[in-house]
């Protein structure tokens, strides 16, 4: 029996051992699918990974393997090739892997830790027929970054998702030639530095409010058709604009992957479309815990690792302590915002402050973010401007919730 | 000179060929693409359907309802995902109550068993998800589920098992009659033949004008499909159709014997390879089926596709031999699928009609099974992974495929030489991450176990090289 399974070796899964370990717990393993740790950072080449958490700019393997480096120190013990299938209820872990054979392995507590998946053609519907060079970003970013191969020679991407917009930066510089990215929101959604140092300086045209409408060619893609949309994102005939190309690279959303937590019967909040989880990253299943991707779909890893630690430290809490205590209050969107995490926050679980991470659904500039509870207003962070490609996070003190009562909101007040 | 030259091996052709591997004969099919079962086989509605549509007396009756119970049985023999759920055809008006009830009438004729119309509040007592405008329906028990690729595949790997020999990627470029026999020219030589057996699809009426004077055109329809992800499998439990019209049977809302639910298709005069799918086709499959099934999540699709059917304008297929020792198994539209091995049968006949010696092999092999690890216990997991550790690694992570069921395929009476024919074999990237996981780890491993640069592997066709060149740092 071990105190803690850490399903998913990426950069949350790793944080989360670390942080375990760290707090006090000695039985520690982390299944992995891959044949390495660093999960989804392996294939991201680029730099930008750091500068929050190590104030300094690594690349994504770099900031992987600070944490590899961190755990190695540990007694965590970390199963590799090994994919887990199930989780039940009593918190028994299915896995199975060529050198681990198919065993089953009981825990104390588990942090789901298994990251996102991208959506795909299907999921967006766009019709047309079925060559060969339509690829999501991630997908086409190992076939570049790990397999050595270049997936197309003139692209064009849908969707300004962060993957997508590395992906147009990165097919330019092996000598394809990125045509457009076209996205069909009004704004981006990745963040602005991406498209500067990803779309502006390689001349890369970025046509807002537009989708792709068909994709036309036999055995590989030849052409696609990009449509302006009107605000209901439906396309509006007549705007049709033809790209002669053999690729086309999809960064139309990442979907966290929770099959195994549905299956284990842990709560989903269909805003985040992963685990609703209270203050210290509990899930609705006592002693499951979630961190990262597989919680909210994050844009900075530096985020996904101080949200994982105190994932790990709240695993540590609970095998030691036994469970958190209160009752709950929840939060709830307000105006502008269109999910919060955590979902629920326990007052007496909670030291001195709880960190909210939150997305607004537009565009705002100068504005104000308040905490309300009830009639009574918190707290007012001001911010420059905000956007839905980046996340917010506010950290709010814990004795400001005296004396109101009701549901805590989190809104957008433009002043 | 062979016996028997079969011209394409959809499941029309693997059915003819699997028939005819029963016998001792010489028996050749050529196919023009690198797979078999890669035309209309691959896409369609995937129902096995009752036999009540068909006018009574037409072969297209009695081979449906034949076609229907061998189905049954041959899946069973040869480990072919099957699911005997039932079919409901829904009226939404007194005159579509009337339909049922020639659709009944027709169904007795045809020999169909269990039909009977039920009431629209039964019918929702068994798919509580039906609309409340259902006024009747006509519940037909024998209509099944399947997965028809690997049928197909299954009664070709049977053929091939049994002697017949398959040849890939050769196209039929005209026929030539001599003396006894024929001449079949191909991209890739003659071939010298006592008998011919048209089974090419949408092309079949091309060949029969190679063989015999013009009698018939095959005019292709295009019908668009929605796949939905697991999670809306269970929408509805058996098939749901709506009232025929002249066009076709109509949207259908079905559950998949993968686990996912299918909703289309429409029905559009099309050429005869053009498979792909509009805005404006999908937008009608959508609305068709929301009157039977309301509460479809689309945001749960997984993919759209379009499949073509061949056919002819007539209430018929035109089988029948149209030249001497030449049979036509053409203008195969809906059910062709489930008719296919009673027009496999047929076939046989047929040719022995026109002086084939049909002598019963002693030794024929009539077995297939393949390991699925998703659908093993957990003990026969365990014992499977000891035996064979690729059997442990996961490749499909939506469909819980692992490396041991990719090798195995390899290995199969018809390896696959595509990511798609690993996905038509061993579910591999049919899930709703759609490949976007395993497709890169089945290019490795294609490559790997072939021989191949990543550069030649192929998505699915000949031609549909997925990937362009090394990267600036690779070596070559």
């Amino acid at each position: 029996m071990y105190d803690l399974i850490v399903i998913g070796g990426g950069p949350a899964g790793l944080a989360a051992a670390c942080s375990a370990w760290d707090n006090g717990l000695r039985s520690i393993l982390i299944v992995e699918r891959d044949r390495e740790l660093g999960g989804i950072l392996n294939q991201c080449i680029h730099n930008g990974f750091g500068l929050t958490r190590f104030k300094e700019e690594l690349t994504g393997p770099e900031y992987a393997h600070r944490f590899v480096e961190l755990l190695s120190r540990t007694g965590v013990e970390a199963r590799t090739d090994t994919m887990v299938l199930e989780v039940t209820l009593d918190l028994r872990v299915h896995m199975t892997g060529p050198e681990t054979g198919y065993r089953v392995e009981e825990a104390k507590s588990v942090i789901l830790a298994m990251g996102c998946r991208e959506r795909t053609r299907g999921a967006i519907g766009i019709p047309g027929t079925r060559p060969a060079g339509v690829f999501t970003a991630g997908a086409a970013q190992r076939y570049v970054n790990v397999e050595g191969w270049l997936p197309g020679r003139r692209v064009v991407i849908l969707g300004s998702g962060d993957i997508g917009l590395i992906m147009a930066r990165r097919m330019t510089m092996e000598g394809a030639k990125v045509l457009a990215c076209v996205e069909v929101m009004p704004y981006s959604g990745g963040l602005t530095r991406n498209i500067v140092q990803c779309l502006e300086d390689f001349d890369i045209p970025l046509y807002l409010s537009h989708t792709v409408t068909d994709i036309r060619g036999g055995d590989r893609v030849e052409q696609v058709v990009v449509s302006r949309v009107d605000e209901n994102r439906r396309p509006i005939p007549g705007t049709e604009m033809l790209f002669d190309c053999d690729t086309l690279l999809l960064s139309v959303g990442l979907i966290p992957e929770n099959e195994l937590s549905e299956r284990a019967g842990v709560e989903i909040d269909p805003r985040t479309k992963g685990p609703a989880v209270y203050e210290n990253m509990e899930t609705s299943l006592p002693g499951v815990f979630s961190c990262g991707n597989v919680t909210h779909v994050h844009d900075l890893v530096d985020f996904v690792s101080a949200e994982s630690e105190r994932a790990g430290a709240a695993a540590a809490r609970f095998v030691l302590n036994g469970p958190a205590a209160g009752e709950p209050i929840a939060l709830q969107n307000g105006f502008g915002v269109s999910y919060t995490v955590p979902q629920r926050v326990r007052p007496g679980n909670v030291e001195k402050a709880f960190n909210v991470f939150f997305r607004v659904n537009r565009n705002f500039g100068k504005s104000e973010i308040v905490v309300s509870r009830g009639e009574t207003d918190l707290c007012r962070f001001k911010r420059d401007r905000l956007a839905p490609g980046e996340m917010e996070n506010i950290t709010v003190p814990v004795k400001l919730l005296e004396g109101a009562s009701g549901p805590i909101t989190v809104a957008v007040r433009e002043v | 000179m062979v016996d028997v030259v079969i011209i394409g091996c959809g499941v029309v052709g693997a059915a003819a060929a699997m028939e005819l591997s029963r016998y001792k004969l010489d028996v050749v099919i050529v196919e023009r693409e690198n797979d078999v079962a890669v035309g209309t086989t691959k896409a369609n509605s995937a129902i096995l359907h009752a036999g009540y549509d068909p006018k009574p007396g037409t072969l297209m009756a009695r081979l449906n309802v034949r076609g229907s119970e061998l189905c049954r049985e041959y899946c069973a023999a040869l480990d072919v995902p099957y699911r005997r759920c039932g079919s409901m055809v829904l009226a939404f008006s007194e005159k579509e109550t009337e339909t049922l009830r020639e659709l009944l009438d027709r169904g007795v004729k045809n020999g169909v068993p269990g039909l009977k119309i039920i009431s629209g509040d039964e019918a929702r007592a068994r798919e509580p998800e039906l609309a409340d405008t259902v006024l009747e329906a006509l519940w037909a028990p024998s209509a099944a589920i399947v997965s028809p690729w690997e049928m197909c595949l299954a009664f070709a790997e049977t053929a091939v098992k049994n002697g017949v020999e398959l040849r890939l990627n050769t196209a039929v470029t005209g026929i030539d009659r001599r003396g006894d026999g024929y001449t079949v020219r191909t991209d890739r030589g003659d071939i010298e033949t006592k008998y011919v057996v048209n089974a090419a699809g949408v092309d079949s009426g091309t060949i029969h004008d190679m063989a015999a004077p013009h009698s018939f055109d095959i005019k292709p329809s295009r019908g668009e499909y929605y796949l939905l992800d697991k999670a809306e499998g269970t929408r509805v439990n058996t098939v749901v159709f709506q009232c025929p019209t002249e066009r076709g049977k109509g949207v259908l809302v079905s559950p998949t014997v993968h686990g996912n639910l299918i909703v289309g298709p429409n029905a559009e005069p099309s050429m005869p390879h053009d498979a792909a799918t509009t805005a404006a086709g999908l937008a009608f499959v959508k609305e068709t089926a929301c009157l039977s099934v309301p509460k479809i999540n689309y945001s749960k699709s997984i993919r759209n596709f379009a499949g073509i059917r061949a056919n002819t304008g007539r209430d018929d297929f035109i089988i029948g031999v149209s030249a001497p020792r030449f049979v036509d198994l053409a203008g195969i539209c809906s059910p062709g699928l489930t008719s296919a091995p009673a027009i496999g049968e047929y076939a046989a006949e047929l040719l022995a009609r026109e002086g084939l010696a049909l002598e019963k092999k002693e030794n024929f092999d009539f077995s297939r099974r393949r390991i699925r690890f998703k659908e093993l216990s957990p003990e026969a997991r365990e014992e499977l992974v000891r035996r064979d550790p690729a059997y442990g690694r996961v490749i499909c992570r939506c469909e819980t495929v692992t490396e041991g069921e990719i090798l195995a395929c390899l290995h199969t009476p018809i390896p696959p030489v595509s990511v798609d024919g690993v996905k038509r074999r061993v579910n591999a990237g049919m899930g709703r991450c759609q490949g976007g996981f395993c497709a890169p780890r089945v290019v490795e491993i294609l490559s790997r176990e072939l021989g191949l640069s990543p550069g030649e592997i192929v998505k699915d066709r000949t031609g549909m090289n997925i990937l362009v060149r090394e990267t600036k740092g690779g070596e070559g």
